[in-house]
């Protein structure tokens, strides 16, 4: 039994210990987390990860488990409830529009669902086509064939908030459209969540698209939650390897602690070598370490001309690759593979070239820029 | 040789109308020769006088038009009518929710697809052989009856109108269940969520979804049925006897045994009128009514 602890009347979904098997295989497992009232919140994880099965749980397709916690949506245990005892809405994936109706009528089928006075549901159905900036002149009469991906979507949207859910969910509703449409309507979801109040619960596996546009992201990897905070956090403290890697680039040392100096830590390298990572308490000496640097956080240097206080790690440049804003030197360093090195493009990149393959050289970051990460 | 077949295809390949053409002809000639032209051939038979010996001579009337409005023929056409609509309601009611379970189902598809199709495997013939085996008064439904106590003395099956209904409808069930079935094994099932998701409640969603996305299922069975129902004989024949004559009867009777033939060809002439007119009539009602709902 899950102690039900006084929920926080900011909290409009709850869940606890929720786990869900399909067979023997278990898409959700032993999940907690909680999403606050107005909240962009987005679930974040590779294909099979579960992410969409913790939706689905959510919109009460799904059922967990027996014993397999407890689905709580404003303040209710909805364990039991199908999806149109739910006070939600839902965007799905492939929009899922009627095809016999037109796009007024789609607008219009949740209202009539649930017993909307008549008169109401013409102006409701107008200013949610305007609200996803579709003329309702223009489009009411249209039939979803007509209509390209992003009308298509635009209309999905708007038959989702049309109910004025307190709750809406999203499955990758920006899949299948085109990047700069995309961009452009992840700016105006964004916009729609903070103008309405809205809670936007949003499932992705786009991490540029959970960065841009959430106010909290919860990471999935294998049925579980790996890390949940704001993109900053996500982004700045991976806790996990899977984390520091599936949400933008990362590169590992490993180590193991050696000795404790000047309020840092020395972690001595397999192969050779050492670096030091900041003081944190709960770190002992001959432990194992593995630590994450992000490229952006690392420079390129001669190995004898490292500024001191920083770490460095010597190998050879086995390649480089110009991206526009960046360019990446690729390091080959012993025992650590190829480690990555972004610089930025501030107009030096024009100039000739300061590294050839095959050169020596020095990747440097800062101990403060390591991060200590857990086991997966 | 291979040069002409590939300048014959390089031709066809830069003319779309050409070839449009190309692959039409085969099928088209088939349709011409056997089926317009045998079609025409009886509409000039059915306006020149009857010959003595069957076949006709030559002349033009309208008598045969004429004699098919007679009261007798009429209420066979009534029958056949109200027959055929009668077939296809039921086979619409006994079919659609087998056709929603086969369509529904995962692992019994294939399956349940299987023995829809397997009365196919054996003549039509023999199956309605069979049927007056079950349903005469020694039958094997009677003396089951018999056996059980349940009735004291045969129920009259066979030769009543229940008898060419029953024989109808297991005739021409699998064409009412085939065409739905397809239509709605294509309903994708996310269209049922979001309606669920949008507060439907399952009589709802299959009102609003399931069952307009079906409709053009539901019309190509209705006309697999009525159309072949209108102009069958056979069930009739075997399970009617004498008495429940539909108009396909009619028409066999007047080309073989009567040897009427112009009478025969104006009979088939004015079923196939009515039939027009019927299925348009159908069509524009479904088109009315398209979408389940009243608009906004």
């Amino acid at each position: 039994m899950v102690p039900t602890s006084s929920p926080d009347n900011r909290s409009v979904v709850q869940l606890a210990s929720v786990s869900k098997s399909f067979g023997d295989v278990k898409a959700v497992d032993n999940i907690s987390f909680e999403i606050r009232r107005g909240e962009f919140f987005s679930i974040l994880g590779p294909s099979g990860c579960g992410k969409t099965t913790t939706l689905r749980l959510l919109a009460g397709f799904e059922e967990p488990d027996e014993d397999g916690g407890q689905v709580r949506l404003l303040g209710e245990t909805v364990n039991k409830k199908r999806p149109y005892e739910r006070k939600i809405a839902m965007v799905f994936q492939n929009y899922a529009l009627f095809p016999h109706l037109t796009v007024a009528r789609n607008v219009s089928f949740g209202l009539e669902q649930r017993k909307t006075p008549k008169g109401e549901i013409e102006g409701r159905v107008r200013r949610a086509l305007e609200m996803v900036r579709l003329k309702p002149d223009v489009f009411s009469s249209r039939m979803p064939g007509q209509l390209s991906g992003g009308q298509r979507q635009r209309v999905a949207l708007a038959r989702a908030l049309v109910l004025e859910p307190a709750i809406l969910l999203l499955d990758e509703p920006l899949g299948a459209i085109d990047l700069k449409l995309r961009k452009e309507m992840q700016l105006e979801l964004k916009a729609l969540n903070k103008q309405l109040g809205t809670t936007f619960i949003y499932v992705t596996h786009d991490q540029e698209e959970a960065l841009t546009m959430s106010d909290r992201i919860a990471v999935m990897d294998n049925a579980r939650v790996a890390q949940l905070g704001t993109p900053a956090e996500i982004y700045e403290n991976p806790r996990t390897a899977f984390v520091a890697k599936f949400i933008g680039e990362s590169n590992f040392f490993d180590g193991r602690v050696a000795s404790r100096l000047n309020g840092e830590w020395e972690v001595q390298r397999e192969g050779g070598g050492s670096f030091r990572v900041p003081h944190t308490s709960n770190l002992k000496v001959g432990q194992q370490i593995r630590v994450a640097v992000r490229p952006e956080w690392m420079d390129v240097q001669r190995p004898d001309a490292v500024p001191p206080g920083e770490n460095a790690l010597t190998g050879t440049v086995k390649d480089i690759i110009y991206l526009g804003e960046t360019m990446h030197v690729i390091v080959a360093v012993p025992g650590a593979g190829d480690v990555t090195v972004a610089l930025r493009n501030e107009g030096q990149l024009i100039k000739p070239l300061a590294w050839k393959r095959g050169e020596a050289a020095a990747v440097a970051w800062l101990p403060e820029d390591c991060q200590i990460l857990e086991e997966d | 040789m291979p040069a002409f077949r590939e300048r014959a295809l390089a031709w066809l390949y830069t003319r779309p109308q050409a070839r449009a053409w190309a692959l039409v002809a085969p099928g088209g000639f088939w349709l011409l020769a056997f089926f317009m032209v045998p079609l025409l051939i009886m509409l000039v038979y059915s306006l020149m006088p009857r010959g003595i010996y069957g076949g006709v001579e030559p002349g033009f009337t309208l008598e045969h038009y004429a004699r098919f409005f007679d009261p007798l023929y009429l209420q066979v056409l009534q029958r056949t009518f109200a027959w055929s609509i009668g077939c296809t309601v039921i086979c619409l009611f006994l079919g659609y929710p087998v056709a929603y379970v086969i369509a529904r189902s995962q692992r019994w598809r294939t399956f349940l697809l299987f023995l829809v199709v397997l009365p196919f495997w054996t003549s039509f013939l023999v199956r309605t052989f069979a049927m007056i085996f079950l349903m005469r008064d020694t039958g094997l439904i009677n003396s089951w009856l018999l056996k059980l106590g349940m009735i004291d003395e045969p129920l009259t099956m066979l030769y009543t109108p229940f008898a060419v209904m029953a024989g109808l409808v297991y005739g021409f069930l699998p064409f009412m269940i085939l065409p739905i079935y397809a239509s709605l094994e294509k309903v994708d099932h996310s269209l049922l969520e979001a309606a669920e998701v949008l507060g439907a409640r399952p009589a709802a969603r299959f009102r609003r979804v399931t069952l307009p996305l079906s409709t053009p299922g539901v019309v190509a069975g209705s006309l697999l049925v009525f159309i072949p129902a209108l102009g069958s004989f056979l069930t009739a024949d075997l399970l009617g006897g004498a008495k429940q004559v539909m108009i396909g009867n009619l028409v066999q009777n007047q080309f073989s045994s009567a040897r009427n033939w112009p009478f025969g060809s104006a009979a088939s002439f004015i079923v196939m009128a009515l039939v027009l007119a019927a299925v348009m009539l159908y069509l524009r009602v479904k088109d009315r009514s398209a979408g389940g709902a009243p608009p906004l």
